[in-house]
């Protein structure tokens, strides 16, 4: 069987002679070529981004996409006069995908060409492909997630939170203060694992354990009355962060074992690590119980061990961690430990949550 | 003198690496600290902050802190961060 072709995250469109008919600094009234809107729609829904590579007078192209109703599709629009190549690596940087991972649509293969060159990677259609590009298997991911069908909402959340961010000249916890930062933390059902998949399939998700749960195993314990799964949600002012972590624990008497954390890079600036683990301590803490973490280093969690680190966890030893399931020792997992007490509730976010000891 | 600096003059002082430190907590949270104040308990500085405090410190002082070293009380005033930075780079000295 072929391999599944990489799927396409983001989709970089010219405008003159693609998007619309004829050419905007000649017919400032140009349509849009056929099909465009359901494709643009179509693609937008399967969790697809849509971008702009042009060479055109920026106010004046975005006026006109703003005029047909579609501006709100684009993120980070590349409207200039510079090399095509260079405006979709500049996209894909922006998105932090690889260029594998975007797609060039141009009429001029000379535009093709030169994207082609210096940037191998991107996939390029020609413009009479625009009706085909929704039954490619490349367009077609297999799951549509919930959040895949709000990622460019996220996405565009995060530019004007960015641009705030940019602006605001002040200590980095007054401005989180003034994102009104709320985190949902749920016992999960199917549905928020659907979500959650897309997290840990996803290249850019920090495994702050560093050990791998399947989708299968995850659900498999849904109904084990020892664990406990559950999700983490984030929104701000802005909108919705999505599903942004996932937590397994099992929970013995006296001892609470946290075998899987793992958080969006999303929302590290935000600290939610810490948020996560503070909320865990103070649950433990109130049904007197130690908490142990397996964590595993890897090149990418090294934020998360400091978030263990500073939250409390050591390398102690404790009698809580005889007879305890802990991998540790294989393939490089550590158990740490805590001694759980009472903590405060974060002062940079709201915080909804379950109480864990009365489950 | 910058941190950067303060690195490549061998032996680092106490001194210092406590003026780069305030220096640099002066810069990034717009208030001016005392060497012995608790940054975590007065509120000043948040998790993530200090975060980026472990990053900052290892790249100043070409060190790594790692494992136990990154337990919270190293980094809770000035002081304790500049105890950290002279014995991680005397261990890497020695
Ligand atoms: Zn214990």
């Amino acid at each position: 069987m072929p391999d599944k072709p990489t799927l396409v995250k983001c989709l970089v469109w010219d405008l003159d002679n693609t998007l619309w008919r004829g050419t905007l600094l000649e017919d400032p009234d140009v349509e849009l070529a056929d099909g465009v809107r359901d494709v643009i729609a179509e693609l937008d829904a399967r969790g697809i981004l849509h971008s702009i590579s042009s060479k055109n007078d920026y106010d004046l192209a975005w006026t006109q996409l703003e005029k047909l109703g579609l501006a709100e599709y684009f993120v980070f629009p590349q409207i200039g006069w510079g090399r095509k190549s260079d405006a979709v690596l500049e996209i894909a940087e922006r998105l932090n995908f690889a260029p594998g991972a975007i797609a060039f649509i141009d009429d001029l293969p000379t535009e093709r060409a030169e994207v082609n060159f210096a940037a191998p990677d991107v996939r390029c259609y020609p413009a009479e492909q625009i009706a085909a590009l929704p039954g490619l298997p490349e367009f077609s991911p297999a799951v549509v997630t919930v959040d895949a069908r709000r990622r460019r909402e996220m996405y565009q959340a995060g530019f004007r939170r960015d641009a705030e961010k940019e602006s605001f000249n002040g200590p980095d916890e007054e401005f989180l203060r003034t994102l009104d930062l709320v985190m949902t933390i749920k016992f999960a059902d199917h549905e928020d694992l659907s979500r959650v998949e897309e997290l840990t399939l996803r290249t850019s998700q920090m495994n702050a354990t560093g050990v791998h749960y399947s989708d299968a195993a995850l659900r498999g314990l849904l109904a084990d009355p020892a664990h406990a799964v559950l999700t983490v949600n984030m929104a701000d002012r802005f909108g919705p962060h999505g599903a942004v972590g996932v937590m397994l624990l099992e929970r013995r008497p006296g001892i609470w074992h946290l075998k899987l954390l793992a958080t969006s890079c999303r929302v590290v600036a935000f600290g939610a690590g810490a948020v996560i683990l503070n909320w865990l301590v103070d649950q433990a803490a109130r049904a007197d119980a130690h908490l142990a973490a397996d964590f595993r280093k890897t090149d990418r969690n090294r934020m998360m061990e400091i978030a263990y680190r500073f939250a409390g966890f050591t390398d102690d030893a404790c009698t809580c961690l005889a007879g305890l399931g802990t991998l540790t020792g294989r393939d490089g997992v550590q158990c740490l430990h805590l001694a759980a007490e009472r903590r405060a509730a974060p002062t940079t976010m709201r915080l909804d949550s379950p109480e864990l000891a009365a489950r | 003198m910058t941190a950067e600096q303060a690195a490549e003059a061998a032996p680092i002082s106490a001194q210092a690496v406590e003026e780069a430190l305030l220096a640099f907590l002066a810069e990034r949270i717009k208030t001016s600290v005392a060497v012995d104040q608790d940054l975590f308990g007065s509120g000043l500085v948040s998790s993530m902050f200090a975060m980026q405090l472990v990053v900052h410190l290892e790249e100043a002082y070409d060190i790594a802190i790692i494992g136990p070293e990154l337990k919270l009380d190293n980094f809770r005033t000035v002081q304790a961060m500049t105890a950290l930075v002279l014995r991680l780079s005397a261990a890497r000295d020695g």
